[in-house]
């Protein structure tokens, strides 16, 4: 588990998949393409990521979103608890805007924020408890992707309908 | 791997304290979640709307300004820990590198007190 934690760029994305699928090596197996020295052009559009491919890059670019847009965070977190007049200006930023940036950017700004911390939190969840109870199997690598996919996907849809006041 | 691991011989590559930081990224990761949950707890415990003296208030405790400040020290470690991971697997230069985890770091840093101060201000 040290090295799963350790080792995440995408050769290993890559090669895991293989490592899963070996179990089924078949005459069939042999023909798939080989990844070596992958090209992020050329070989990442046609390679089929597993879901839990999926979950784990996202992990890793929702927790690089999330480094870039700190200070956002930290501004409204300042704003929001300083005083009345801040937390005016706080929610003002997202009715009217600031200056010339219109409210509805920083709608946008703070979904992508939701979406980073759902995903990031549940992906983590996921990372702990297969940590803590040693879930490493191939099935529940997949299910355990797919719920991590569908349920961060699903909250911030709610919460995107929620922000831009659908309900 | 070279016998000599020392002097101009030394690697001087890669973490080589993963265990540490493999924890600590774990353990600042459970305090982070409870506090998120302990947070929403209290947002949705509130009876009527939440407007400026509510939310404020939830952060006016002073066990909840403690929680909040280890909080934001452990999310200073753990997304030092994460960015470094992906420095070190996608660049590979070493002056590169360095420069980026000089920046992360003064970036980190730099956030972590502007929220210190914002918190204890109140």
């Amino acid at each position: 588990m040290l090295r799963c934690n350790r080792i995440h760029r995408f050769v290993i994305h890559f090669t895991n998949a293989f490592i899963l699928e070996s179990t089924h090596m078949t005459e069939l197996a042999r023909k798939r393409p080989e990844f070596r020295n992958i090209n992020a052009l050329k070989d990442l559009p046609t390679y089929r990521l597993p879901a839990a491919g999926i979950v784990s890059i996202l992990h890793r670019i929702s927790g690089f979103l999330m480094f870039l847009l700190m200070p956002l965070f930290i501004w409204m977190f300042d704003n929001s608890i300083t005083s009345e007049i801040s937390f005016a200006k706080f929610t003002a930023a997202f009715e009217i805007g600031v200056g010339f940036v219109p409210g509805w950017f920083f709608k946008l700004l703070a979904l992508a924020l939701i979406w980073a911390y759902l995903h990031h939190f549940i992906a983590g969840m996921r990372h702990i408890y297969m940590d803590a109870f040693h879930a490493v199997s191939k099935e529940f690598g997949k299910s355990s992707a797919v719920v991590t996919l569908v349920l961060s996907l699903g909250l911030t849809a709610v919460l995107a309908a929620k922000l831009f006041g659908l309900y | 791997m070279s016998s000599v691991n020392y002097g101009s011989k030394r690697i001087v590559t890669g973490a080589g304290y993963g265990f540490r930081d493999w924890l600590a990224q774990r353990v600042t990761a459970i305090l982070m979640a409870l506090f998120t949950v302990v947070l929403l707890a209290q947002v949705i415990f509130t009876s009527g709307p939440i407007g400026y003296e509510e939310w404020a208030g939830i952060f006016a405790a002073q066990w909840m300004k403690v929680l909040t400040f280890a909080v934001i020290i452990a999310l200073l470690y753990h997304v030092w820990v994460g960015m470094r991971d992906i420095w070190m697997d996608y660049v590979k230069p070493l002056a590169l590198r360095l420069a980026l985890h000089v920046f992360t770091l003064v970036w980190l840093v730099g956030c972590a007190g502007w929220a210190v101060q914002a918190l204890w201000r109140l």
